[in-house]
């Protein structure tokens, strides 16, 4: 069965290049436009991994990971989080809230699958 | 695909500079509404993430400045003020001038972008001047440090916390075991009785011995998420170079110290007491046997490791120039003939134990030649990763989509054969790709995948190796090459010839049926070119082909050029050689038969007809014509033909002597040889001798 992968963006184009990337490699994708709508989603549905963006309205990417980890259900799936070369201190946060790892915006479809077979084992 | 992004990329950010202005005048209302300020700093970190996504750098870069001045504001170092909203207002007019202009292509008013960058830079107080960006990790394109092959020691304790940051430490030692040969143990003393063991804890960590040729940052790619968090070692252990051979690895008790598994002072006290190692520390409670466990593993490892190479590299190859071979396999050539002089004087003077002598001087010396010749042996394979270079830029500037595959990249071929085969095959491949595969369109017309294949395969076949070109393509079209035969005179047009008979007139000297003259091909210079080259090798050139579905060409070349296996004949008082691997069989032909066929040079071979060339009239030896002649009789070009010689003296390994420049126009003589008895014997062309009496018989 193929894996199931949520994306949280709030930017349209990277969450549709995100998930035409991993559809094309033969991944499930769940896509959710902010934090709290990602989180909610999560809250019922079972996925292997989540991509989140760092910076989205209503609650952002660190929210996020910290409500996930604090969950149940997906309490101990690999978390990625989108970041700018601008936020090196922000990688430490998304860590500290529970990150697995990161990828460092702007990225290629090669170096996203790459990252997504690396934590998804 | 990556279009569909790019026009999704400009909606959105038309979308968000519209909110963007929206914001920034209703900021303009309440300049302390940190809601606002959020909203302002996500747009222009969306622009920017996404524009660099999608090639947008210009934007991305310009909209850096702007998000960084605002995380400022959000974060409170930095007031909202008049100033600030002007510039930014400015700033989201230049981005959308940007973005209107990757459409358009209409010039951007650079001024004015410099003017908004230094107004915004001024506003920064000089203490936030930003960091250094971090150097590019270079975590997705491993280098190879050449091949040299190191053995480290990993030591990777992961944070108890790993599973609650999504971190999987069994993948990460699948991925460990991808880069190379690896002996991983598992230490699991750190684990709690169960009373107070957390199930989402771990408590396990392990010990790596990694051979590999990738070297550390391999290695440490690898670990990248979680090296912040985890205990972890990448030791050193072997670095692949020169081994003492007498030394042997390390002492177990010196590996367990060198971890810091167990102190010096533990060690000399252990070693006191004089019993196997290992055994000592545990019992001493110095160490877990876990550790020893793994301390041994390394040194089986690294001991293993090391004896592979010293193996190898005694077994190594030793370069040698080229002309000390060519000397070496000349030498050769001279001693099968002096051995097949003796093999002869043995004979004659029929002495048992000279005879003994010479047969066994004649099986050690074919051993010698074969192994001198197979020295000179390489693979093919050296010649095929220029052909897939070809391939590509070829079907570039076709705007074809090939794919090359080859097989039998080891098969081995003499490293002269392989050079003088390299031309040929560059022109049979721009064939294929020329004419053979179609365009992409007319490939999906037709109900093919668009890519098109060529492949180039090699296999060993009896004292030859086979080639086969074939290509997916379109196949050649029987009707269009039959009708430039038949215009060029090559064959009359009523000719009922087989499909192969009339794929090897593309053979003939300036053939071509394409329409236009390409850059690669199409002026029908080529296949003749292409036949002559591979029959100078003494190879054969074959083409088959399905319209439609393609067209494959077969070519058979002899594994070497030095030395081959011939019949000896004779004709008068003149001895003559004909390659053995085309010679079918022999058959008496008496003066009778000859009267019976009235001079039509037909003989009957079990009921089925078989034309022959008489040899004694085409050399013009006229003396002491025997009673009964011998017909040879060949396969040339896939028909049964004889050639009559006085008689059959048997098979002769043939070291090939060529001829000097003097003779070089001698047609049907390919070469000569010395015989035993030292009397020179001139290796026949068949092909071309073949060629040669039908001109004759022609004018007569």
């Amino acid at each position: 069965m193929a894996k199931v992968i949520m994306t949280a963006d709030d930017s349209a184009s990277v969450r549709q290049m995100v998930s035409f990337t991993l559809k094309q490699n033969g991944y499930d994708v769940v896509e959710a436009v902010d934090g709290q709508d990602a989180l909610t989603k999560l809250s019922s549905q079972k996925v292997d991994m989540l991509i989140t963006d760092l910076n989205m309205p209503n609650m952002d990417g660190l929210g996020l990971i910290r409500g996930v980890r604090a969950g149940t259900l997906n309490k101990f799936i690999p978390i990625i989080m989108l970041t700018t070369e601008s936020q090196d201190a922000k990688k430490g946060e998304g860590k500290a809230a529970g990150a697995t790892g990161w990828i460092v915006k702007p990225f290629k479809p090669e170096q996203l699958i790459a990252v997504v077979r690396k934590v998804l084992g | 695909m990556i279009e569909q992004h790019i026009s999704t990329y400009r909606e959105e950010a038309g979308e968000l500079l519209a909110e963007l202005e929206t914001s920034l005048l209703e900021l303009e209302e309440c300049p302390e509404d940190a809601d606002l300020i959020g909203r302002v700093f996500r747009a222009m970190h969306t622009i920017k993430g996404s524009g660099a996504m999608f090639g947008f750098d210009e934007i991305a870069a310009f909209t850096h400045e702007v998000e960084t001045v605002f995380d400022l504001v959000r974060n409170g170092k930095l007031a909202v003020t008049k100033q600030l909203l002007n510039l930014t207002l400015r700033a989201r007019d230049t981005i959308k001038a940007l973005l209107d202009s990757s459409l358009s292509g209409e010039e951007v008013d650079r001024v004015e972008a410099e003017a908004i960058i230094s107004g915004l830079k001024q506003l920064i107080p000089p203490v936030e001047s930003e960091s250094p960006p971090h150097a590019e990790q270079t975590f997705f394109d491993p280098v190879e440090t050449g091949s040299r092959q190191q053995t480290w020691r990993i030591r990777f304790k992961p944070h108890p916390e790993i599973f609650l940051c999504g971190g999987n430490p069994s993948a990460l030692l699948a991925e460990l075991r991808e880069l190379g040969t690896s002996h991983v143990v598992a230490h699991m003393d750190a684990i709690p009785l169960l009373g107070d063991l957390n199930p989402e804890h771990c408590h396990i960590y392990w010990d790596i011995i990694l051979t590999t040729t990738r070297g550390i940052d391999a290695i440490k790619d690898v670990f990248i998420f979680v090296e912040d968090d985890c205990e972890l070692r990448i030791d050193l252990v072997d670095d692949g170079g020169q081994i003492d051979v007498s030394e042997g690895y390390k002492k177990l008790g010196d590996i367990l110290v060198e971890r810091g598994d167990l102190s010096p002072a533990e060690m000399q006290k252990i070693l006191g007491l004089q019993k196997r190692f290992g055994e000592l520390a545990v019992a001493a409670g110095a160490v877990t046997p876990d550790k020893v466990q793994s301390a041994l593993v390394e040194q089986r490892h690294v001991k293993n490791i090391r004896q592979e190479r010293v193996a190898q590299e005694s077994g190594s190859s030793v370069r040698v120039p080229a002309e000390k071979l060519d000397l070496l396999v000349n030498l050769v050539g001279e001693m099968v003939t002096v051995q097949a002089h003796l093999t002869q004087t043995a004979a004659q003077l029929k002495l048992p134990m000279v005879v003994s002598i010479a047969e066994e001087v004649e099986r050690l010396t074919n051993e010698l030649r074969d192994t001198a010749l197979n020295i000179r042996m390489l693979p093919i394979g050296t010649t095929f990763t220029k052909f897939k270079r070809l391939v590509r830029d070829l079907s570039q500037e076709l705007g074809k989509e090939i794919e090359m595959e080859t097989e039998g990249a080891e098969t081995e071929l003499d490293k002269t054969v392989i050079e003088k085969l390299n031309d040929p095959l560059v022109h049979l491949i721009r064939n294929s790709i020329d004419h053979g595969i179609e365009m992409p369109d007319t490939r999906l017309a037709a109900g093919k995948p668009a890519q098109g294949t060529v492949r180039l395969a090699a296999v060993h076949s009896g004292d030859s190796v086979l080639l086969t070109i074939r290509d997916d393509g379109a196949g050649l079209d029987r009707e269009a090459i039959r009708s430039k035969a038949v215009e060029r005179g090559l064959m009359a047009a009523n000719a009922d010839l087989t499909d192969r008979e009339i794929y090897n007139m593309i053979f003939a000297p300036g053939f071509s049926t394409a329409a236009k003259v390409t850059s690669v091909s199409g002026r029908g210079v080529g296949m003749d070119v292409v036949k002559k080259a591979i029959e100078s090798l003494r190879g054969t050139i074959d083409i088959a082909s399905v319209r439609g579905e393609g067209s494959t060409i077969t070519l058979r070349i002899p594994l070497t050029l030095a030395i081959i296996e011939c019949l000896l004949v004779r004709i008068g008082r003149d001895f003559f050689l004909m390659p053995l691997s085309i010679v079918e069989e022999c058959v008496e032909l008496s003066r009778e038969d000859v009267r019976n066929s009235h001079g039509r040079n037909l003989a009957n071979v079990r009921g089925a007809i078989v034309p022959y060339v008489p040899l004694r009239a085409h050399f013009g030896i006229v003396d002491n014509r025997p009673e009964i002649e011998q017909i040879v009789i060949t396969r040339i070009n896939g028909n049964k033909i004889g050639f009559v010689v006085d008689s059959v003296v048997g098979e002769h390994q043939t070291v090939i002597k060529s001829l000097g420049r003097m003779y070089r126009d001698v047609k049907g003589i390919s070469g000569a040889t010395i015989l035993g008895d030292g009397t020179v014997a001139l290796i026949l062309d068949m092909g071309l001798l073949l060629r040669a009496a039908a001109q004759e018989r022609g004018k007569e």
